[in-house]
């Protein structure tokens, strides 16, 4: 199946999706040059869904394995946290980078372990640390927001390069270096295999426990950029809400982007449009000027819109409906040039 | 006839578990079913009992026709089951697991004293005197086994169904068991009675009726039938004429050994073995379900590990600890069962092709899609796999193009020792010919092949040496001349007729 083709179903809401948005606010598609940076609500849109678009692209990877990550909205609080401490306290911002990384690669490691080695289901696994999560990044930041001043660290959240914002090339070179890698190589290939059989993938010779491990390794990783993003953006990290329920806006992703729960083919371009998509609807509900408290049910009605819209079931009705009316219409055409 | 059944059949993708099954249960009777793994034992009840739905034949209850949908359906129109795993509640009491969902009322509420005087009065025929106000889960195994079949009496009545109800009892508890499923013969009710305990089979049964791929091959009186003559019906002698009167050559004694397995074996699992396997060589593995076979072949190729013995060829010790490392050394391994540990079903036929040769080449080197095309297109023309492309998933094929694909897998990476598990289990006659065709091929061309298989003509057909297993322990080797179907059922049934 070429890319185009998996990918039109996300595309077409996405498109659908903008249009809607304009009509209420006509000034959506906007795009000004000031100071060598576009500016415009879609650029906003690709900054602002950063956090979710980076948390979807190891979540895919996890779903592909039939399993799912609960801990990566703690995972960022948790590296946020690092991040900020390790600038305060004047590491350096190369140091500190790398150590927060290596905390989220570390927390995606304890998710692995518990999966891969110990059998733990995945959703319960990731809920210990989750759970957990919250806490230790509030031992770090000692209960505060942890404010920092530096300039470097801060251009990650809110710094432009090329003229677009940095955190939207983060997760595009993100996003689509590692659908390359997966693509490039065999991996992507070997986490379906685990993903849809992984005796069966073992017994001919995967080596599934390392592979499944390093797919949540992958994910703290991906969540421990998410976490640097958003506290470089606001200067600070805020335990208590840096990441708040990303997991679930992640997850959505990466449903969206039409991946299936139960394991198996996976795309992260796909993933990443439904980062896209979710963030759309946020931006858009904000700008189309609605009161705050409609916004969780316009968002969560238009969600649902897109996922009945991409059914199987409903896609099998459509394709019956333009069967049968092909068929009737070429039948009364075959009707009338006899008569 | 209680129940009769005509023209039974039910198909799987890729498998016809039950092809137009016959079979007939007489009031007052035991009637055990009996068959290998695969044979259609579990299929036949569960159509019985509505947890599967039929493609054909009919299912004849007190002379009306019956449609169960469901097991509830079932039961209410007189079909109650008992399994081997108790499926009651262990943590309520005796006397709410007898009543669970048909408890006596009052004013709405459960009538608990009505509801014990009832559970006592529902166990009263089965001389079982216990406390109804206990857990269930406090009594023996044996015990909570008669409360499941005094249930399912209650609840059906007319025909009660034992899917290997012995399995986790010893040999007290089956006669206690043993006793009540008598008691209800002598009140008239029809039990269908599932083991692969044949003493026990001969001592509580009236009629015994053999399935072998999804066939029903005989139904005879117990009385009429013994071990050996069973154990054929089983295992299957009067094969298809393809194979059937087809021997392989006898051991060519200059033959090079490959790999030998010396005081090879794991606690609990199997036995510690010795085997040397030649260049060349097809060793045939023959016994019962349940004897060993398959944890011979999985301690070889790292799916459990040994605890004692090593493994070597001419040069070195050989590291068995995983499959992944059996491949390593020039392994493979073709499972039993296909579905859960052969085939990843959604992938195409060609990625499930090359699964094993890219992972043993590692991630970081793909192999190039054109290299990978002309592989599966060459395998599914040599395999002769029926499919109308490489692209289709392997999942939609039938079980013996399934089977060939895995096949392809391995051949694709030139393993020097192959372990076929059943490799012909489910598969129409014609792919059953090629496959054994197949295996002549790879042994002429200096492949060593593990055979493990039900059907005895087909060992006798491909197999230069046969090892018989019994209780999981290696108990005899036969070779050369000695490796006929009659010297393999005597050696499997050995035992058995001795006791």
């Amino acid at each position: 199946m070429s890319l185009l083709k998996r990918i039109a179903p996300q595309l077409i809401a996405l498109a659908l999706l903008v249009a809607l948005v304009t009509v209420f606010y006509p000034g959506f598609l906007k795009l000004d040059l000031s100071g060598g940076r576009l500016v415009g609500p879609m650029i906003d849109v690709l900054k602002r869904g950063a956090p979710v678009a980076l948390l979807a692209v190891g979540m895919t990877l996890v779903i592909a394995t039939r399993g799912i990550d609960l801990s990566v909205g703690t995972t960022m609080a948790i590296c946020g946290a690092v991040a900020a401490w390790a600038v305060a306290g004047g590491w350096g911002l190369v140091p500190a980078l790398l150590l927060a990384l290596a905390a989220g690669a570390l927390a995606g490691l304890w998710n692995g372990l518990l999966v891969a080695v110990v059998g733990i289901q995945p959703f319960v696994a990731t809920l210990i640390l989750m759970t957990m999560g919250r806490g230790i990044a509030q031992l770090i930041t000692e209960g505060r927001i942890l404010t920092f001043n530096h300039a470097g660290f801060a251009f990650l959240g809110s710094g432009t390069l090329l003229g677009l914002p940095v955190p939207a090339w983060l997760w595009l070179a993100c996003g689509l270096g590692m659908a390359a890698l997966m693509r490039r190589t065999a991996l992507g290939l070997l986490v379906e295999a685990i993903g849809i059989n992984r005796r069966a993938s073992a017994l001919a010779g995967v080596n599934a426990t390392v592979l499944l491990i390093a797919v949540y390794v992958v994910s703290g990783l991906c969540a421990a950029l998410a976490g640097i993003v958003v506290t470089a953006d606001i200067r600070g990290a805020d335990a208590n809400n840096a990441g708040l329920w990303l997991e679930l806006d992640a997850i959505l992703a990466v449903v969206i982007g039409g991946n299936s729960l139960l394991g198996g083919r996976f795309s992260i371009i796909a993933s990443l449009l439904g980062a896209l998509i979710i963030q759309t609807i946020d931006t858009g509900i904000l700008l189309a000027g609605f009161p705050s408290e409609y916004n969780l049910v316009i968002k969560a009605g238009l969600v649902l819109v897109i996922l009945v819209l991409q059914s199987p079931r409903i896609a099998g009705e459509w394709r019956l409906w333009r069967d049968s009316h092909r068929a009737s219409r070429e039948a009364r055409a075959a009707q009338r040039s006899r008569t | 006839m209680l129940l009769t059944i005509r023209s039974l059949t039910k198909t799987f993708p890729g498998t016809r578990a039950l092809d137009a099954v016959d079979f007939d249960l007489a009031a007052g009777e035991v009637h055990a079913l009996l068959g290998e793994n695969g044979a259609g034992k579990s299929t036949l009840i569960k159509c019985l009992t509505g947890a599967y739905h039929r493609d054909g034949g009919t299912i004849t209850l007190d002379g009306a026709q019956i449609d169960p949908q469901s097991t509830v359906e079932a039961q209410e129109q007189g079909i109650g089951t008992v399994y081997q795993e108790v499926n009651l509640l262990p943590n309520l009491t005796v006397a709410q697991n007898l009543m669970f969902g048909r408890e006596p009322r009052r004013w709405g509420l459960v009538d608990s004293r009505a509801m014990r005087a009832e559970a006592r009065e529902t166990l009263r025929p089965y001389g079982l005197d216990i406390d109804v106000d206990r857990d269930l889960g406090s009594y023996s195994v044996a015990i909570q086994q008669i409360v499941a079949i005094a249930r399912a009496v209650a609840l059906s009545g007319k025909v009660l169904i034992l899917d290997e109800p012995t399995a986790s009892l010893d040999a007290a508890e089956v006669r206690m068991v043993f006793d009540v499923v008598r008691g209800l013969r002598a009140r008239g009710l029809g039990i269908v009675f599932v083991s692969h305990f044949l003493d026990q089979v001969f001592g509580l049964t009236d009629r015994i009726t053999v399935l072998r791929n999804g066939r029903r091959i005989v139904t005879e009186r117990t009385a009429d039938l013994d071990r050996v003559k069973l154990i054929e019906h089983m295992l299957g002698r009067a094969l298809e004429h393809e194979v059937a009167g087809q021997t392989a050559e006898p051991v060519a004694s200059d033959r090079v050994p490959l790999l030998s397995f010396q005081n090879f074996g794991r606690r609990g699992v199997i036995e510690p073995y010795d085997l040397t396997i030649g260049r060349g060589e097809v060793v045939g593995l023959a016994g019962l379900l349940g004897s060993g076979r398959t944890e011979t072949a999985e301690l070889m190729f790292g799916v459990r590990t040994a605890t004692q013995g090593e493994a070597s060829d001419a040069k070195a010790r050989l590291d068995l600890s995983s499959p992944r490392a059996a491949i390593a050394q020039g392994f493979g391994f073709v499972p039993e069962e296909r579905k859960t540990d052969g085939i990843v079903a959604e992938l195409s036929i060609r990625e499930n092709v090359i699964l094993g040769l890219q992972a043993r080449r590692g991630w970081a080197r793909p192999i190039p899609r054109s290299e990978q095309n002309r592989i599966a297109d060459d395998y599914i023309k040599r395999l002769d796999i029926r499919t109308s492309g490489r692209e289709k998933p392997i999942g939609e094929l039938s079980g013996g193009n399934q089977q060939k694909a895995i096949l392809a897998r391995w051949l694709a990476m030139n393993p020097r020792f192959l372990i076929l598990d059943e490799p012909t289990r489910g598969i129409d006659v014609g792919a059953h010919a090629e496959i054994l065709r197949l295996i002549r091929e790879l042994t002429e061309a200096g492949m060593s092949i593990l055979v493990i298989s039900s059907e005895i003509d087909e060992l006798v057909a491909v197999a230069n040496r046969v090892i018989v297993v019994r209780d999981r322990r290696h108990v005899a080797e036969l070779a050369g001349a000695r490796v006929t179907g009659d010297e393999i059922m005597r050696a499997i049934a050995a035992e058995e007729v001795a006791a």
